[in-house]
């Protein structure tokens, strides 16, 4: 079943046509990625899924909702996280705080307000931060850690949320090679109950973890298919081989 | 495992001290002063109410607020009102329609400046609360009911039952406790776990939209209640000084909270207190000294341009560090740090694997 749909979605900037009628589906506990060149249009088509801007034309569903024109913090409650392309992390807050910023954010006031999901929450922060090799920097400022972990940071707090689709937009951006590998690990235990919609420019790393992918070109869907389809794909051969 | 100099720095927390001697200072007030000192102490811990609502608003929530005189001013002249022509000083009923009145004038400001379909920036709040409170300023001023420019007189005394309160070491300490109060329910919205989102606002508002905070509606409710602990000062400064005029509602009043704030150290809530001090004590002195006399109002406006200036954190930030500023609100980090807390639990994961 189809979590997320997007149908005939076009986003304009001024007279740029950043997005033209892309059709894309995400079926639930499904890895997808979006490659395509530079200017292609994915951190666009991410955006407008995740609700930073808001799509010119065309319809966005997720889970049986029209999220098209909700906002950011309504397609949250929904279930829909986001890694920022630039870490969006809470740099002056520790990096326990930045996990339970995460954790507690669809608490109700009064429950906010009396604090007493603090203990009951202790736990899981500190499980999530385990998970991402952050326990021993806990009490240290977001801010202090390395380019890498802060990124491992900011999924920790998008899948602490346990959503149902994490979009995460070029998440080894800046990384070693083994912080590559290692995002890689932890990112697919949460196939169990998590979709995955990943814009990423490195290929290989997309090929090993999606399992689907849709292919942008100047603002349009050139090809979609899986991993294998897409590899032996004419029309993306030509374009990765003359303009990548 | 081994403490990072953060944590260390975190241990030693300069705050409770503070608060701690700044309490003991004002307990001590009346009697190291003179009765007139005291009524001019009072004023300041009035003063203090309303920068703490400035500081709640700016200094946690990131919402520029030139417009906090505006609750002040309405709530004194609701309480002078009600002196004046329902013959009621009761301070159980003063108090509560002192807030009450704040608190409606906030959520009707707040509701439009802050709850709109799209965000607003920051400009554009400092220029609606400004507005605001011109407006209600030159409004006031040329009403002839509520006296015009001319303002009102409270001639009656705040009553407690039959008790009349004086001006003097009693109504000091009654205004020292509605401080206290102010200041215990403001600290205890910064440490709770809303105190956490509104640390997290301050620094990127975007990022919790994202995470699926209402951020706008977060900040209308401390917009409210900023406006109604605003709107407690004023009401008890209208029956204190004996008068309420435009001038305590205005853009001169606004300005000072603002002042007081960024003077004592934003977002540390006793800055504000210590600011109201700082910035009184220097005006009441300068302003006593023949030789000053014509210029010490240019003199205490640099002394706060430099210290604005040159010294955004206030007087609070030679002290107090910025990590004990923004603070730490979950219950075991450090804790667990040291190895004395609970035992964290293996994540929902497996351990990635090298």
């Amino acid at each position: 079943m189809a979590l997320l749909e997007i149908r005939g979605v076009g986003k304009t900037y001024g007279v740029l046509r950043a997005l033209d009628g892309v059709d894309v589906t995400v079926s639930a506990k499904s890895f997808h990625g979006l490659i395509g060149p530079n200017g292609s249009g994915k951190s666009t088509l991410l955006k407008a899924i995740a609700g930073a801007h808001y799509a010119t034309e065309g319809t966005i569903v997720f889970d049986g909702t029209d999220i098209t024109t909700a906002t950011p913090a309504e397609r949250s409650r929904r279930g829909l996280s986001l890694k920022f392309q630039i870490t969006a992390i809470l740099p002056e807050l520790s990096v326990y705080d930045n996990v339970l910023l995460a954790q507690q954010a669809h608490r109700t006031l009064w429950d906010l307000l009396r604090s007493r999901s603090r203990a009951e929450l202790h736990d899981d922060v500190m499980g999530w931060l385990e998970r991402f090799r952050l326990a021993d920097r806990a009490d240290d400022l977001a801010e202090e850690l390395s380019h890498g972990q802060q990124q491992w940071l900011e999924i920790a707090m998008a899948l602490t949320q346990r959503p149902k689709l994490l979009l995460l937009d070029e998440p080894t951006g800046g990384m070693s090679p083994e912080e590559r590998r290692a995002t890689g690990r932890l990112l697919e235990p949460i196939r169990e109950h998590c979709a995955l919609v990943i814009v990423e420019h490195d290929l290989d790393f997309i090929r090993d973890i999606c399992d689907r992918l849709t292919v942008l070109d100047n603002g349009r869907v050139l090809d979609d298919g899986t991993v294998e389809e897409i590899r032996n794909s004419k029309k993306v051969q030509e374009v990765y081989t003359t303009r990548v | 495992m081994t403490d990072s100099p953060q944590t260390t720095r975190a241990r030693i927390r300069a705050l409770p001290i503070i608060e701690g001697a700044v309490l003991v200072g004002l307990l001590a007030v009346p009697h190291v002063t003179t009765d007139f000192q005291t009524i001019i102490a009072t004023r300041m811990l009035l003063l203090a109410i309303l920068a703490i609502s400035f500081d709640l608003c700016w200094g946690y929530s990131g919402i520029m607020t030139f417009g906090q005189a505006l609750f002040f001013g309405m709530s004194g002249y609701a309480a002078a009102l009600l002196a004046n022509k329902a013959g009621f000083v009761q301070l159980w009923g003063i108090v509560p329609a002192s807030m009450f009145v704040g608190l409606v004038a906030a959520l009707a400001l707040g509701w439009f400046l802050l709850l709109g379909k799209r965000t607003p920036t920051i400009i554009f709040v400092a220029l609606g609360t400004l507005t605001a409170s011109y407006a209600a300023e030159r409004l006031v001023a040329g009403w002839q009911w509520v006296g015009a420019a001319n303002g009102m007189s409270v001639w009656d005394f705040l009553k407690i039952g039959s008790y009349e309160l004086e001006p003097g070491p009693t109504f000091y300490y009654v205004i020292l406790a509605f401080l206290l109060a102010c200041y215990l329910g403001a600290r205890w919205i910064v440490r709770s776990q809303l105190g956490l989102v509104l640390a997290g606002m301050r620094q990127n508002e975007e990022r919790l939209a994202f995470l699926g905070y209402r951020v706008q509606r977060f900040k209308a409710l401390v917009f409210a209640f900023a406006g109604m602990i605003a709107g407690l000062s004023g009401g008890l400064y209208a029956f204190h000084e004996g008068f309420i005029g435009p001038g305590s509602m205005g853009i001169g009043l606004s300005t000072y909270a603002v002042l007081y704030g960024l003077f004592g150290g934003v977002g540390t809530l006793v800055g504000a207190v210590v600011g109201v001090a700082a910035i009184e004590t220097l005006a009441f002195t300068l302003s006593d000294v023949d030789v000053l006399k014509p210029y010490w109002p240019v003199i205490l406006g640099v002394i706060m341009l430099v210290v604005v200036a040159y010294r955004p954190t206030g007087l609070l930030g030679l002290l107090v560090s910025r990590r004990e500023r923004i603070g730490s609100f979950g219950i075991g980090a450090r804790r667990k740090a040291r190895g004395d807390g609970p035992a964290a639990r293996p994540g929902p994961a497996a351990e990635p694997g090298e």
